[in-house]
């Protein structure tokens, strides 16, 4: 038996939301509202879609050699790589053509678990839709290159333990490739 | 000072009369009165639709701001363009009449449900001296006038062949002319208190205190008024009494069949309906254009859209009612206590100041608690069966 109060406090409730939608922010109370493009939220360091490739300093210094294998374990076949021959007709382990159907590719993120080059890595690109499909969609190699700075940018964490393992893989082969001076006999 | 508040009080005023002297110049006198007739017409034929589509963006604003979002906010600054981009889409749609459908009626209800809503205009006071058609009768009019929004409701809802329609149709019928009752009985203290049936002169008996004897600040106006809002909240089937437009139970009741621009007029009724409402709830009880300081058509077109924001927040607040509680609230609450407010209205006529306001206080509030009480519905209590170990 309230006689009508709840009716007010009813009232109150919506009352508040609305003085609060105006003073407050958005954590405490206020508008939720993302205005999309004008605003957006920051993204998570784990968040990945589509992949792309990483090159060291310029371009031309593709990590990719061109092996092909994430090319056959890529479950819905997106990725067709060709490998680049020189004059004399020799393959030079590099891809001549590099490309991804990101209207078939399904972000499983399979192709950067099986590259032992570590050069293909899930980016967080979501924006990428397209008027064409053939034209928008199909990504060709110089579209998806990217610098290693870009993917120490995307992915902080994994971009430092990847540079750090390909520095210690270097200078182990630095060391292997100047055998230290035997002991000299005395 | 005075005369600065003069000038702006009486600006629509004078503009027409200066229009109108110089029309006297060139045409002959009864070619000035008609042009007379034709100015108001057309002042109040964009006023209505004017209203009716910025009160859809103030609606969709302030239900955002009480959901904690925006209202539309993209065409143009703050949506202000939203209505007009709205009409156009309005305008392209395709205009679907059902296959089964009497196709004349079908036509007809849109058209005809417009215009009791702008004849109502008619009878507003917007502000000193700028009532389009100072009748003698305009409470009355106005009573008369806004129960036949009934009629153009059903003939949509029968003509349309849709079993959503016409159960939309039957409530609206059920409703509407059950709300007119406490709505016509809660308007009577008024009448009987300013002993007119104008609205101009309704207005006038509220002068007084520096334009503040408003009709609200006594116990029977405060009665009155409450009930007179609730009612006319239902009898233009606004949340939480839109049970003939259900859209979670009727699909979107009467109009369910309709489309384009026959849809877009009787959205354009429905909120023509809420404005010219409020702007009577205002007249007869917030005392009209009353009030100090401000031009009277301020005063007015404040306390209109004051009364409108309340029932967008009651629409924002409540869920929608019952059929049965929508029933028993008209006739078993607010009808006995529009009786009982009458009653109270005249015992305050013949008992000196200090003992009216104790007595219809003391009545008033007395007579709600006993009709809460009384309306309370018997639940038999849950029995609950204990199993023997």
């Amino acid at each position: 038996m309230t006689f009508g109060w709840g009716v007010f406090k009813g009232m109150m409730v919506t009352l508040k939301n609305f003085v609060t939608s105006y003073a407050c922010k958005r954590d405490n109370g206020g508008i939720f509202t993302v205005q999309y493009p004008e605003e957006r939220e920051k993204e998570f360091e784990n968040f990945r879609n589509f992949p792309f490739l990483v090159y060291d300093g310029t371009p031309d210094k593709v990590r990719c050699v061109a092996c092909g294998i994430c090319e056959r374990e890529c479950p819905t076949k997106c990725i067709h790589i060709e490998m680049e021959t020189d004059a004399a007709g020799k393959p030079a382990r590099k891809p001549a053509v590099f490309d991804i159907d990101y209207g078939l590719c399904m972000n499983c993120g399979l192709c950067e678990e099986v590259c032992p080059f570590d050069s293909i890595f899930m980016d967080c690109a979501f924006e990428v839709a397209a008027a064409e499909r053939l034209d928008g969609l199909v990504f060709h190699k110089k579209a998806l290159l990217k610098s290693n700075e870009y993917f120490r940018k995307v992915r902080p964490a994994l971009a430092s333990a990847i540079d750090q393992k390909r520095k210690a893989a270097e200078e182990k082969k630095k060391a292997q490739a100047q055998p230290p001076e035997a002991p000299k006999p005395q | 000072m005075n005369r600065i508040l003069g000038f702006f009080d009486q600006i629509f005023v004078s503009a027409k009369a200066w229009l109108l002297a110089l029309l006297g110049r060139f045409l002959p006198d009864w070619v000035v009165v008609l042009a007379s007739i034709v100015i108001s017409g057309v002042v109040i034929l964009v006023m209505g639709a004017v209203i009716m589509m910025y009160l859809t963006l103030l609606e969709r604003k302030l239900l955002g701001r009480i959901q904690n979002r925006y209202g539309p906010n993209r065409v143009g600054k703050w949506g202000l363009l939203q209505p007009i981009a709205d009409g156009i889409k309005m305008f392209t749609k395709e205009d679907i009449i059902p296959a089964n459908a009497d196709k004349i009626i079908h036509l007809l209800a849109p058209i005809v449900i417009v215009v009791p809503a702008f004849m109502i205009f008619l009878v507003v006071p917007f502000g000193r001296g700028m009532t389009a058609a100072n009748l003698n009768i305009g409470l009355l009019y106005f009573i008369a006038v806004s129960s036949v929004t009934t009629l153009p409701i059903f003939m949509g809802s029968w003509a349309s062949r849709n079993k959503y329609s016409l159960l939309g149709g039957m409530r609206t019928a059920a409703q509407m002319i059950s709300y007119e009752v406490p709505m016509t009985l809660s308007v009577v203290p008024v009448i009987m208190m300013s002993q007119s049936l104008s609205t101009n002169e309704i207005v006038l008996a509220q002068s007084g205190c520096s334009g503040l004897h408003w009709f609200i600040f006594t116990p029977w106006g405060l009665a009155g008024f409450i009930v007179f809002f609730l009612c006319a909240t239902a009898e233009c089937n606004r949340p939480p009494f839109d049970l003939p437009e259900a859209e979670s139970e009727l699909v979107a009741g009467f109009h369910t069949e309709y489309s384009g621009m026959k849809f877009a007029l009787f959205y354009m009724a429905e909120y023509m309906n809420a404005f010219t409402l409020c702007g009577i709830a205002a007249t007869l009880f917030l005392g009209g254009w009353q009030g100090p300081f401000l031009p009277s058509w301020a005063w007015f077109f404040g306390k209109t859209f004051i009364l409108i924001c309340v029932m967008i927040w009651f629409r924002g607040t409540f869920p929608r009612f019952r059929v049965d509680q929508l029933m028993g609230f008209a006739w078993k609450f607010l009808l006995p206590l529009t009786l009982i407010n009458i009653l109270v209205a005249a015992l305050w006529h013949f008992l000196p100041p200090v003992w009216a306001w104790l007595w219809s206080a003391l009545i008033l509030v007395i007579s709600f608690f006993i009709l809460v009480k009384l309306n309370i519905n018997f639940v038999p209590e849950k029995r609950v069966y204990t199993l023997e170990s």
